[in-house]
């Protein structure tokens, strides 16, 4: 139950994080929050050579606004994120979702960068990335990319970032007015990882949803995003068949798995009730409610 | 292999120096190292939340920091909030509901609630049970630390 030894660099900036990534090949691990790094040690499930804390990189952690996007610093801990007056007035399903992340000690510092690196298939974030649509930079010391969220999670706690590459900023693109919100999750206990969890926005030009996204996590091996259901509701009202049909579309797109919380089929009921749920509210806010 | 790291480290006031292995919990520090024990350790990966700490005034999980990190940095432990012959408000709350039995929990629940006390409004007892949520007791005592935290709150003592 202690950390395996490992040699520690403090790194200064992104060049040195990177440059000490690429010295250790993929035998270091970057150190953010820690939240699921420090656990996965202390058992002893991982043994890098090296960690190199991020922690001390000056303005890595930051939520900025620009003209038609906020951009929010891979560093930016949760409870930034929870209480950020420029996230609450442009992605208050961020804000609401974010709150149900662990509890207040982990969310003092768990990081956003550090949730969509580790990508537990029952996160909050990482489904809020795919919801949002969220664009990801990506630092290495051969330069720099980025990368949607829509390619960046390939499986289970499996992303496009090779272990010498840093994520550093995520970029959200702002939402159009009379969009509306939801969010759900149904968890053993408060704090837990989801069972299931859904988000949804609904972009509403007067009765008719003009665009639809529905996003779910803890059921599958990354977050997903319910194509089929989000397509049948564009052109139409929110109505009582509309729902149906879009929860069935739900329970038929998703293969969640049976593990000690949940079983397949109860993982996949409740994906649906919360579906019905998460977008009711957001029909309910889309028209002003 | 880099041995050990100079770290110096501000604990309810005092700054400490030592010379530290990278892998050294916080927690180890402040009770091995330092001999602060009131911090309690329990499940070592971020569950139990017994040796909840502040780190520059936010509550933190002693067990998933590294003493390394906390070099520059200001801890608080329960050793700060007071003494048995000078309790602050909230431990006195704790003591007169009788908010616990064999103690072990006690001192990361007050650290938790001292933190949480400053953040969110707790208008509800639910509120309050969230703010605890990461926080266990095996005395199942929880009924009289949320009274103890609402008296707190109730009597505008938010530390």
């Amino acid at each position: 139950m202690k950390p395996p030894a490992f040699d520690y660099i403090v790194a200064s900036d992104c060049d040195t994080a990177v440059a000490a990534l690429a010295r250790a090949g993929a035998d270091a691990k970057i150190l953010a929050g820690g939240q699921s790094l420090m656990p996965m040690l202390n058992f002893r499930l991982l043994r890098p050579s090296i960690l190199v804390d991020i922690n001390r990189i000056p303005g890595l952690g930051f939520i900025e606004e620009m003209p038609d996007s906020v951009r929010i610093g891979a560093l930016t801990r949760h409870f930034q994120l929870e209480t950020s007056p420029l996230i609450g007035k442009h992605f208050p399903v961020l804000s609401y979702a974010v709150a149900h992340v662990g509890h207040l000690a982990i969310r003092n510092r768990g990081t956003i960068g550090g949730s969509l690196s580790h990508a537990d298939p029952a996160a909050e974030l990482p489904m809020m990335a795919l919801l949002l649509g969220a664009t990801l930079s990506i630092a290495s010391a051969a330069g720099s990319r980025t990368v949607a969220a829509r390619d960046f999670f390939l499986d289970t706690m499996t992303v496009d970032l090779d272990g010498t590459e840093l994520l550093t900023e995520i970029v959200l693109q702002k939402l159009p007015p009379q969009t509306g919100w939801g969010f759900e999750e149904i968890v053993r206990r408060q704090g837990d990882f989801a069972l299931a969890a859904v988000a949804a926005t609904l972009t509403l030009s007067g009765n008719e949803i003009v665009q639809a996204r529905i996003a779910l996590t803890g059921v599958g091996p990354t977050p997903l995003r319910a194509a089929e259901a989000e397509s049948l509701l564009v052109g139409h009202a929110f109505d009582e068949s509309r729902r149906r049909r879009a929860i069935e579309a739900v329970r038929e797109a998703i293969s969640p798995e049976t593990d000690l919380h949940a079983s397949a089929d109860l993982r996949r009921h409740l994906a649906g009730v919360l579906t019905g749920r998460a977008l009711a509210a957001a029909w309910r806010r889309g028209r002003g409610g | 292999m880099k041995k050990t790291c100079e770290i110096a480290v501000t604990v309810n006031g005092t700054v400490y120096e030592a010379a530290v292995e990278p892998r050294l919990l916080l927690a180890d520090f402040l009770r091995h190292t330092l001999g602060l024990t009131g911090t309690h350790v329990g499940c070592e990966h971020g569950v139990c939340g017994a040796c909840t700490v502040l780190v520059d005034g936010d509550s933190a999980r002693s067990c998933l920091m590294l003493a390394v990190q906390a070099d520059g940095r200001n801890v608080e432990t329960v050793e700060s909030l007071g003494s048995i012959a000078q309790m602050n408000a909230l431990q006195k709350s704790f003591h007169a509901h009788h908010a616990l039995q064999c103690g072990f929990c006690t001192p990361g629940m007050l650290m938790t609630a001292t933190d949480f006390l400053r953040k969110y409004p707790l208008a509800t007892d639910d509120d309050i049970r969230k703010g605890l949520s990461g926080n266990l007791c095996r005395c199942t005592g929880y009924e009289h630390i949320v009274k103890a935290i609402r008296a707190v709150v109730k009597a505008g003592e938010n530390p």
